[in-house]
């Protein structure tokens, strides 16, 4: 009998550890209804029926992306279009984060390293010096809130900064509801943190405490922000116009500029970037071909508007 | 006893053992088996304990610095005090045991002691199914159902006074539902399974006779259960109770969802917390490896690793002490 317990001791050990092992891995999915591309490992297979176009240049073979979970709706829908377009070139997207995706390039385990922030910022001289940067499209990030924030509809910087760094705690310190503020952050490695901490926030030191919240995922921190009363956060552009997520959320000027592509393209909304696909040394084959396809009428013509990024190339 | 006989006379009849048994290729696939395991157990070990320690030896922290309760890694001079983690750790972990621990004693006791077949037939499939249920559909239901509950139910400070003493206890209201309370009830029905089979087995293990002959002494069911059943099956019940600490502390998606993640020390049970696995998981992706942040995040794995290690020794001299009685 004693025996008995023992061994289920042992195996209930076994399987809690197994078990936490398994939830670290899960996390990168984001937990959201909405059909948000949190998927971080989708093989894109040729298309049954290839249409060619003449200007694509179609080369075979597999090479795989990681990186910026911003940044891979836009590849993962360049990846199905390059793929239907040139059979026998198969394309796999990954997600991870941005540090996931200059580390895997820089190591060579993927062909191609996505991230919101430069190469510099994140790994050692050595290291980013070997990486070539392709800038494959703008992107811009919104402020967001609970639609129960009624009443605000723009925040300045200098309010933003009031804000985020836990001076204002009540939206009626910024002409809304008497309602407190609940500061929804990524986490601290984050790419849309980074960029926000310094393109509006100008580094100020953020709130840290009981009003705040820190969500894993554009997915976790939509869900967050709309479950939660006087809720703040930022997204990227493509979360917020999913239709799913839109209607659910209250989404605010900065500096009375509207959050649009238009406005990111004149360079007159702030909260914006570069988004930045990162090869281990000069591409070549696959590699080179499926960026130039990014570079191309269809990706920046079309696909890139439809996920809400801003194009880099003159049409 | 004729049988007896005959059985050892075919023994003695028996084959000299052909090749196959004498290489006995049963016995050495499951001594692999059993040697790749412990390899494996022995690989993680130093792997998590290299990678622990990077941040004292290569990055040159103090190693008493961990123990601060500022974490800004963001910082001039990051500062890696991942205080504010262990202690999420242990509340969350110590508030779902709170919960968790009565009730599943109390299933253990109904199903063991208590409980006619049928009853039986009920609670434990259900059982099996809360095993089998997967930690994100709590974080889900936490995320969904909880979370918005607790902030619509108690958003006011929460107080209470005594006479002649006056106020001995206030705490702020729910802010958001994100809330250590939260990460603590959805720890708690996670680890309502583990804990009652294993304490039903202690029940179970108890002799039938100690039993009958509480009762043929005239006591009450309940009088046996509190005298003789719980004292004897003590230490039965406190490995249930750690292993069910160690699937609390490692549990990160559920948690993650339900807790906030504010990386500040725990407060009040209605306020936002963080764990070591939560900051985990939303930092590993964001950070490269071998740049100071990770290999902070390495030493909080091997500070969870120190507390699972540390209660399967627990376990280990729980039985050795029952053992010796």
């Amino acid at each position: 009998m004693l025996n008995g317990t023992r061994r289920f001791g042992a195996l209930a050990i076994a399987a809690a550890i197994v078990v936490g092992a398994c939830s670290s891995a899960a996390t990168a999915t984001p937990a959201t209804p909405a059909p948000t591309p949190g998927a971080t490992d989708t093989a894109v297979a040729a298309a049954p029926t290839p249409t060619p176009a003449p200007t694509i240049n179609c080369q075979t073979g597999s090479i795989t992306t990681a990186g910026s979970t911003a940044l891979q709706p836009l590849i993962q829908d360049a990846a199905t279009a390059y793929a239907a377009a040139c059979p026998g070139a198969t394309v796999t997207v990954n997600g991870g984060g941005s540090g996931t995706g200059l580390t895997q390039v820089a190591a060579g385990s993927v062909n191609i390293g996505a991230s919101d922030v430069l190469a510099a910022t994140k790994l050692q001289a050595a290291d980013a010096a070997k990486l070539v940067d392709h800038v494959v499209c703008r992107q811009g990030w919104i402020v967001v809130t609970n639609p129960d924030v009624t009443g605000v509809t723009n925040l300045t910087t200098a309010q933003n900064v009031a804000i985020w760094t836990g001076a204002d705690t009540n939206w009626n310190q910024v002409g809304g509801p008497d309602l407190p503020i609940v500061l929804i952050f990524r986490p601290a490695s984050s790419g849309t943190r980074a960029t926000f901490l310094k393109l509006v926030l100008g580094g100020a030191k953020e709130a840290t405490g009981g009003q705040t919240l820190t969500e894993d995922s554009n997915g976790a921190v939509t869900t967050a922000v709309t479950k939660t009363k006087g809720a703040v956060s930022v997204i990227g552009f493509s979360y917020y116009n999913d239709p799913a997520n839109k209607a659910l959320l209250n989404g605010l000027q900065l500096d009375g500029v509207d959050a649009t592509i238009a406005n990111v393209g004149a360079s007159t909304y702030k909260l914006s970037a570069d988004g930045n696909l990162y090869t281990n040394g000069t591409a070549s084959g696959l590699t080179q071909a499926f960026l130039d396809f990014m570079m191309g009428p269809q990706v920046q013509g079309t696909i890139i508007p439809k996920d809400s990024y801003g194009p880099v190339a003159a049409q | 006893m004729a049988q007896l006989t005959n059985a050892l006379e075919a023994t003695g009849l028996r084959a000299k053992p052909g090749l196959m048994e004498r290489i006995d290729l049963p016995r050495r696939v499951v001594f692999l088996a059993a040697a790749s395991m412990i390899a494996i157990v022995a690989l993680l070990l130093a792997f998590i304990f290299w990678q622990g320690i990077q941040l004292f030896v290569k990055d040159g922290q103090p190693i008493g610095a961990i123990f601060d309760s500022t974490w800004n890694p963001l910082a001039d001079t990051p500062e890696f005090g991942i205080l504010p983690f262990i202690l999420g750790t242990l509340v969350v972990t110590a508030g779902a045991l709170l919960i968790s621990t009565p009730l599943s004693v109390g299933v253990a006791l109904f199903l063991s002691e208590v409980a006619p077949n049928w009853a039986k037939s009920v609670v434990q499939p259900a059982l099996e199914i809360f095993v089998g249920i997967p930690s994100v559909v709590w974080g889900w239901l936490g995320i969904t159902v909880l979370v918005p509950w607790l902030s619509d139910t108690f958003p006011n400070k929460i107080a209470i006074s005594m006479p002649l003493v006056g106020q001995v206890f206030s705490m702020p209201g729910f802010l958001t539902g994100f809330s250590w309370l939260a990460g603590s009830l959805v720890l708690s029905i996670m680890v309502l399974p583990t804990i009652t089979s294993v304490s039903y087995d202690a029940f179970r293990a108890v002799p039938q006779e100690l039993r009958t002959g509480s009762l043929a002494l005239g006591t009450t069911r309940w009088q046996t259960i509190r005298h003789l059943l719980i004292p004897s099956a003590l230490s039965g019940v406190l490995t249930a109770v750690v292993l069910g600490m160690t699937r609390a502390a490692g549990e990160a998606l559920a948690v993650q969802m339900v807790i906030g993640n504010s990386p500040t020390l725990p407060a009040a049970i209605t306020q936002p917390v963080t764990t070591l696995t939560s900051q985990i998981t939303l930092d590993m992706g964001n950070t490269v490896f071998g740049e100071p942040w990770q290999d902070a995040l390495w030493t909080m794995s091997l500070v969870l690793l120190i507390i699972s290690v540390s209660s399967v020794v627990l376990v280990r001299l729980i039985n050795k002490r029952r053992i010796g009685q």
